[in-house]
């Protein structure tokens, strides 16, 4: 993405510069995702001519994943964090990707008073309430939010998950984790959904992502006869082995619905499963680039025009995130008279964002920073593609 | 390295350390003894475990079995070894793709490719990367273990810890940090008539490949001349060299030897999963490791052992106490095992005598 930072490269004014910064995983099964989010964040900032009012926005992409572990590291992100977090031209932080990785960087980002906005976490603890009662006050020691995100939840992800297995009519389910804050976090909520709509869940198991196979587990499942199995996992945590070692066990895609939520939702999964994954669904928290209402449309013919890889689930999101900080930063540098504006005030403005219009619709942040969207997505695999098979809204839920 | 003694005086010395083992120690035998029996009646109750346990087993005594050679011949943990492992893995996978550095040899061999050609396949790839893992383990004594031969052991370990990462690069380099997909080549269909116990081609694949490889180990150090030669070397490195024996080339042989398991299992690896990924060869040499140790390092049959238990337990604890737990138990024995035999299952014995004696 260096290559891409022409736009900054003029402009007579040096004084007035501010730098966001985004943190994803760019190695791993998820690299063709981020890169492309990476992209999209920077046409927010070319489609602006690199200002937001009269700041020039500089932008750096960092890389929350190591090499060796394939898949975002703690310890990277708590680097990442504190890299920024000391660097003052820092006023936006953008990410990250993974909810576990932003348990590690809210806290640090939260003393040094960032504005932080995630295109992708979705666990629920990070800015509501769960059973745990420490949540979500711990990742906050200022006692002051400044943490928001522009996809909903896992509570509604895990309603959307549990509803349509209800309208498939399945009555039991078996539940697998990763054992990670995202994957054991929406297959909690997950549970919590299907025991209130009358599913039984039969079992419940954490696995370790880096087995060589399920065999002996899945084996263990068949023999329970579940419905469906829901698995709340990334899928650098071995989510196509999984797959292939169900349907290997004997519980084809048809007879035993596989269902997992948007940490799986990931083309490579498709590569990674060949035939096996044919036929299992996925739960996003959002709606799927080509269901996007005009303005998202527009959005990615212009991203084809720029980039050759084509738009993935959380490209939008990643364009939206960018767009209401940047937003936010030139609300911020006006209330601070046109000059770069304190961290503290573009929180302010990330949180006073109402009414945003944008690609993925109309919506506002609530006091929490959730945002107002509702709709969610069920995909399938068909053809080795992912499919959209229904769009759900959750305000139906409630 | 002790000398083999006869049957007797061994089952002797084993009732005189009962006699003179301490409490803890009986208290661990107590355990394993009641651990082997409910493995023996769970396996009576869900025979398709066992099956399972087995196929898994076999996979990580190949690994093992490279650990312990090395281990038994110069009593070096090679920790280089499963990165080999998942070197002979990407060498495979490679070969079933048909291309290698941009030219295309053949068309890649998929799922639907005939059976003729599958077969033909499975065995190039395996005979490919069992020669360049062979080749491979040669190299990495050549450039980074021989030199240190003089050297405080320790040197040598760490050498062996920074020749695996150097392979982890590799591996990373080669095909990405995401797991990579390998060809359906082989049918999971099951064989037996029966739904109760399922028995595929790919369980018969993998015992088909691992049987063989084993006889042919064991008769290869029990009764050819260079066999006797790395049993006398592991015995006493000096006097195997007094009498004429080639010692440098002898430990090249236990390394080839070493990379040839590691690639057939690599290989094996990939096509029975069906997925692989660049640090395979520290979650499975670990395994590995854990049983090369619990059989006795060093011993060969100690690591076959070791490696179908750690299998068989594996599968039994993901079905009756809980996948979250499996590790932690598997390790428990293993710590079990270690206080009541410190040299491990099979450790009497020394190194190269352990199909022979």
């Amino acid at each position: 993405m260096r290559r891409r930072r022409r736009w900054w490269g003029g402009g007579g004014d040096e004084a007035l510069t501010a730098k966001i910064v985004s943190d994803l995983p760019r190695q791993g099964a998820n690299r063709a995702q981020t890169t492309t989010m990476v992209n999209a964040i920077n046409l927010a900032i070319e489609e602006r001519e690199g200002k937001a009012g009269d700041i020039n926005i500089e932008y750096e992409g960092l890389d929350d994943a190591t090499a060796q572990a394939g898949q975002w590291d703690a310890a990277k992100c708590a680097e990442n964090a504190q890299t920024a977090a000391q660097d003052e031209e820092t006023i936006g932080w953008i990410g990250p990707f993974n909810s576990g990785c932003a348990a590690v960087e809210i806290p640090i980002l939260n003393e040094a008073g960032l504005a932080m906005i995630s295109p992708a976490n979705t666990y629920t603890g990070l800015t509501k309430p769960t059973p745990d009662e420490s949540e979500p006050d711990k990742y906050y020691p200022t006692g002051e939010r400044n943490y928001a995100r522009v996809i909903v939840t896992d509570v509604q992800q895990g309603q959307a998950g549990a509803s349509f297995l209800a309208d498939e009519g399945v009555e039991t389910v078996y539940i697998l984790d990763d054992r990670e804050t995202y994957g054991k976090g929406v297959a909690d909520e997950f549970q919590t959904a299907a025991e209130d709509l009358g599913i039984e869940v039969i079992g419940r198991e954490g696995i370790d992502g880096s087995a060589p196979n399920y065999r002996s587990l899945m084996n263990k499942v068949a023999a329970d006869d579940p419905d469906a199995i829901y698995f709340g996992g990334i899928i650098e945590n071995n989510a196509a082995q999984i797959i292939k070692d169900k349907v290997g066990a004997g519980m084809s895609n048809e007879d035993v619905l596989f269902i997992g939520p948007d940490g799986i939702f990931v083309d490579e999964l498709i590569s990674q499963g060949g035939d096996s994954v044919e036929g299992i669904y996925t739960s996003f928290g959002g709606i799927p680039p080509e269901e996007l209402g005009d303005t998202g449309q527009e959005f990615i013919d212009t991203y084809e025009e720029n980039y050759d890889d084509d738009v993935q689930p959380y490209t939008a999101y990643a364009y939206e995130a960018a767009n209401v900080m940047l937003d936010a930063i030139e609300r911020a540098s006006e209330e601070a008279g046109g000059e770069v504006p304190d961290r503290q005030v573009v929180v302010e403005q990330v949180f006073a964002t109402q009414d945003f219009d944008g690609v993925l619709g109309t919506w506002s942040f609530d006091e929490d920073g959730d945002t107002s969207l509702t709709e969610l997505s069920i995909q399938e695999v068909e053809d080795g593609q992912f499919q959209l098979n229904r769009v759900l809204d959750v305000s139906e839920f409630e | 390295m002790t000398t083999g003694e006869p049957a007797k005086s061994r089952s002797r010395a084993l009732i005189e350390s009962i006699v003179s083992s301490s409490w803890s120690s009986r208290i661990a035998v107590a355990l394993v003894a009641v651990l082997v029996v409910l493995l023996a009646v769970q396996a009576v109750k869900e025979p398709a475990q066992l099956v399972i346990g087995i196929t898994n087993g076999a996979i990580i005594a190949l690994v093992a079995l490279g650990y312990t050679l090395v281990y038994g011949i110069i009593e070096l943990i090679n920790f280089a070894h499963g990165d080999n492992f998942m070197i002979g893995s990407f060498v495979g996978l490679t070969v079933l793709s048909g291309t290698f550095a941009g030219l295309s040899f053949f068309g890649a061999i998929t799922d639907d490719s005939g059976t003729l050609i599958k077969l033909a396949g499975v065995l190039i790839a395996m005979a490919v990367a069992m020669i360049a893992c062979g080749l491979l383990g040669v190299g990495i004594e050549r450039v980074a273990y021989k030199p240190l031969r003089n050297s405080p052991r320790l040197a040598v370990l760490v050498t062996a810890i920074g020749m695996s990462f150097i392979l982890q690069n590799v591996g990373l380099v080669w095909k990405g940090p995401a797991q990579v997909p390998f060809p359906e080549l082989i049918s999971s269909a099951n064989i037996l008539p029966t739904d109760a116990v399922v028995f595929r081609w790919k369980d018969l694949f993998v015992v088909g490949v691992t049987v063989p490889l084993l006889v042919a180990l064991s008769y290869f150090i029990s009764s050819t001349r260079q066999g006797k030669a790395m049993r006398a070397v592991a015995q006493d490195k000096e006097a195997a060299s007094m009498v004429g024996i080639n010692v440098n080339r002898t430990i090249s042989i236990t390394f080839l030897l070493g990379g040839i398991l590691a690639g057939a299992s690599g290989v094996m690896y990939g096509l029975f999963n069906g997925i692989t990924v660049f640090n395979v060869g520290f979650t499975q040499g670990l395994y590995a490791f854990t049983a090369a140790v619990l059989g006795g390092i060093g011993n060969l049959s100690g690591a076959v052992v070791g490696g179908f238990l750690i299998g068989i337990i594996g599968s039994m604890a993901d079905q009756y106490i809980g996948v979250r737990w499996t590790a932690i138990v598997i390790f428990a024995v293993l710590i079990l095992v270690l206080v009541f035999r410190p040299t491990g299952l099979l450790g009497d014995r020394s190194a190269m005598q352990g199909g022979g004696q």
